[in-house]
């Protein structure tokens, strides 16, 4: 059998079945069944992409045949192979979730479709090789994300919708200058051609600009300080399901898009751009704890967990170095699963206790032990603590912060695991210890088949990190290609 | 040439950005779409504007413009097309419920919904 289209698979088989699921607007159960099924098999071919990445090296299609670096080429390796996995992996338990945490109108009202139209748009965006396919697949999952952002109508999320999209509609403008500009300079828009015409016209200054203009867009997308402004009163108004959604994977394409761009186009002034990288992700994870720290209402509190795991994260791409570039995609998958187990856990506690009020929460230890004990898994897993998923990858980015001599940046990164150890055991504490509060009647049945997804979703990030050697193949071989731009470039242009 | 596109694009920006900064939520939005027209002139300028013919090749023609800048064009007109017809949508719905389209009294908090 000819699989020379199958990094395609996790983008088309998405996209077919919401286009099928639109035929189905009323049957909930006809929806609920197709839906996992298309996962299931988007997920199944994103397992073999990533196993044949790691066989056969980097794996390309040029759409139509155009030989790269005319026609639009889609390139799988292995970051793009791993994250590409992981999100499907996510909106898998997600939608399970989903059908016991979701209300019947939005289900008739094409929730799932848009999923798997927001799941095409960000597997597209980490597989494309070409920087102009790379905005129209960030525009595919925006659009998908308006309308999950504004499913159910609800007076608030009207309100922070049309801000999240105006956001992201500037954004997009300056996204289409910026590559307006860089096609002035390179006359090309494959990426890999980008990288190496960017090298020979040697425009340092033009070059730069470029680079922090790249910055500022997919900034936005990342949520990096200053551009965090919008995030965290657009996440916290749509429903669980879909925050959880947005939180774990939509940020993380904006890293992504910075990671990509920053390994292997802006090479030429790395002590400029990269200083801006760093700077600027340091800050983030300080306004973040800033914010983690000073709510009392659970969603924003991991809400700005998610600002801090994105500076942690560029703050390891910015390095540039092996061990942290290593570290930080240990970091950024870790982060996907941890948030989306997170946010599953405490949209269960609003759920059981009726509000997101810490204040008013108290005592669900006795009610709801396995919750407790799922969330402080989890919470243990963010922070960090051996041997769950965090540790590994802070381990490393430290580790080279240290070895390149960035110890400031190394320390704060060490005293944020602190914090955010500090602001999620303040859930734990405030939530599950302490005298009992008056909790709603809620169904036993309901809480429990919530809980599945959940306690799965963290039970892998749990052997995410106690399996952490077995992975070492794969993470390897992912920050090789991104602190070796040739490799990328010699597999797309076939030199 | 180029001088005339960028005085237009540098127009077309700053209505933009005085439109977007405005409260009327109308008027943002027809600022988001003053701002696409401007990134769309500006691909075509950054494309190159020399080049007479149309971009096909025939006998004799070496002199043509490059096709890519206006297929980039056409992709992102498209997009900004959808998302201001669903920008419109979504603001009506907005009037509809908040009774408003002033962005000041659509701040929101915790305390009033």
């Amino acid at each position: 059998m000819n699989m020379t289209n199958l990094l395609l698979f996790p983008i088309l088989i998405p996209f077919l079945f919401a286009i099928l699921l639109l035929f189905f607007k009323e049957s909930v159960l006809m929806q609920r069944i197709l839906v996992m099924t298309g996962l299931f098999f988007s997920t199944v071919s994103a397992l073999y992409l990533v196993f044949v990445v790691k066989e056969d090296g980097i794996q390309t299609v040029t759409l139509g045949s155009w030989p790269a670096p005319f026609g639009i080429t889609m390139v799988s390796d292995m970051l793009s192979a791993l994250l590409v996995t992981t999100t499907l992996i996510i909106t898998f338990f997600v939608v399970l979730y989903s059908f016991y945490a979701i209300d019947e109108g939005r289900e008739k009202n094409f929730y799932y479709p848009a999923i798997l139209f927001m799941i095409t748009g960000i597997n597209g965006a980490f597989t494309t090789g070409d920087i102009f396919n790379m905005f129209v697949f960030f525009e595919v999952f925006l659009m998908a994300s308006y309308v999950l952002s504004v499913l159910g109508g609800e007076k608030k999320q009207l309100r922070e919708s049309i801000k999240y999209m105006l956001v992201n509609v500037v954004s997009s403008a300056v996204f289409v200058i910026t590559v307006a500009y860089l096609y002035s300079i390179v006359g090309t828009l494959n990426m890999a051609d980008i990288s190496v015409r960017i090298q020979e016209v040697n425009q340092p200054g033009i070059i730069s600009v470029i680079a922090i203009l790249f910055l500022i867009v997919f900034g936005i997308k990342g949520a990096i300080f200053p551009l965090y402004f919008w995030l965290p009163s657009s996440y916290a108004a749509p429903p669980i399901p879909v925050l959880t959604l947005f939180g774990a994977l939509l940020t993380k394409v904006g890293v992504y898009a910075i990671t990509r761009t920053y390994t292997l186009f802006f090479l030429q002034d790395i002590s400029f751009t990269h200083m801006w990288l760093m700077g600027l992700s340091l800050l983030t994870v300080v306004v973040g704890i800033i914010g983690a720290l000073a709510y009392f209402d659970v969603k924003q509190i991991i809400i700005y967990n998610i600002i801090i795991a994105v500076g942690v994260i560029l703050f390891g791409v910015s390095l540039m170095d092996g061990t942290a570039m290593e570290g930080s995609i240990y970091y950024l998958i870790h982060d996907m699963l941890i948030k989306a187990a997170l946010f599953l856990l405490i949209g269960i506690l609003i759920y059981v206790t009726g509000t997101s009020n810490l204040r008013e929460m108290g005592g669900l230890m006795k009610q709801y032990p396995a919750l407790g004990w799922t969330y402080l898994i989890a919470a243990f897993g963010l922070a960090g603590i051996p041997p769950l998923s965090g540790f590994i990858g802070k381990f490393l980015i430290v580790k080279g912060a240290f070895q390149a001599g960035h110890w400031i940046g190394a320390i704060a990164i060490l005293l944020s695991s602190l914090a955010v150890l500090l602001s999620v055991i303040r859930i734990f504490i405030y939530a599950f210890w302490g005298e009992p509060k008056p909790t709603p009647e809620r169904s036993k049945t309901r809480y429990n088949r919530m809980m599945i997804p959940a306690v799965l979703l963290v039970t892998l990030t749990v052997l995410y990190g106690v399996g952490t050697e077995a992975l070492v193949p794969y993470m390897s071989d992912a920050a090789d290609v991104l602190l070796d731009p040739s490799a990328y470039v010699n597999a797309v242009l076939k030199e | 040439m180029e001088l005339l596109m960028a005085i237009i694009i540098g127009i077309l920006f700053s209505a933009a950005v005085y439109l977007i900064l405005s409260r009327t939520l109308l008027r943002v939005i027809l600022g988001t779409g003053l701002l696409s027209h401007g990134a769309h002139l500006l691909i075509l300028t950054m494309g190159g504007l020399d080049g007479g013919a149309p971009p096909v090749i025939a006998d004799g023609v070496t002199d043509f413009a490059d096709p890519l800048p206006q297929a980039l064009i056409l992709t992102a007109i498209v997009i900004s097309f959808g998302v201001t017809a669903f920008m419109l949508v979504l603001s009506y719905r907005l009037y509809a419920e908040h009774k408003t389209d002033d962005l000041n009294m659509l701040r929101g908090n915790d305390e009033h919904d």
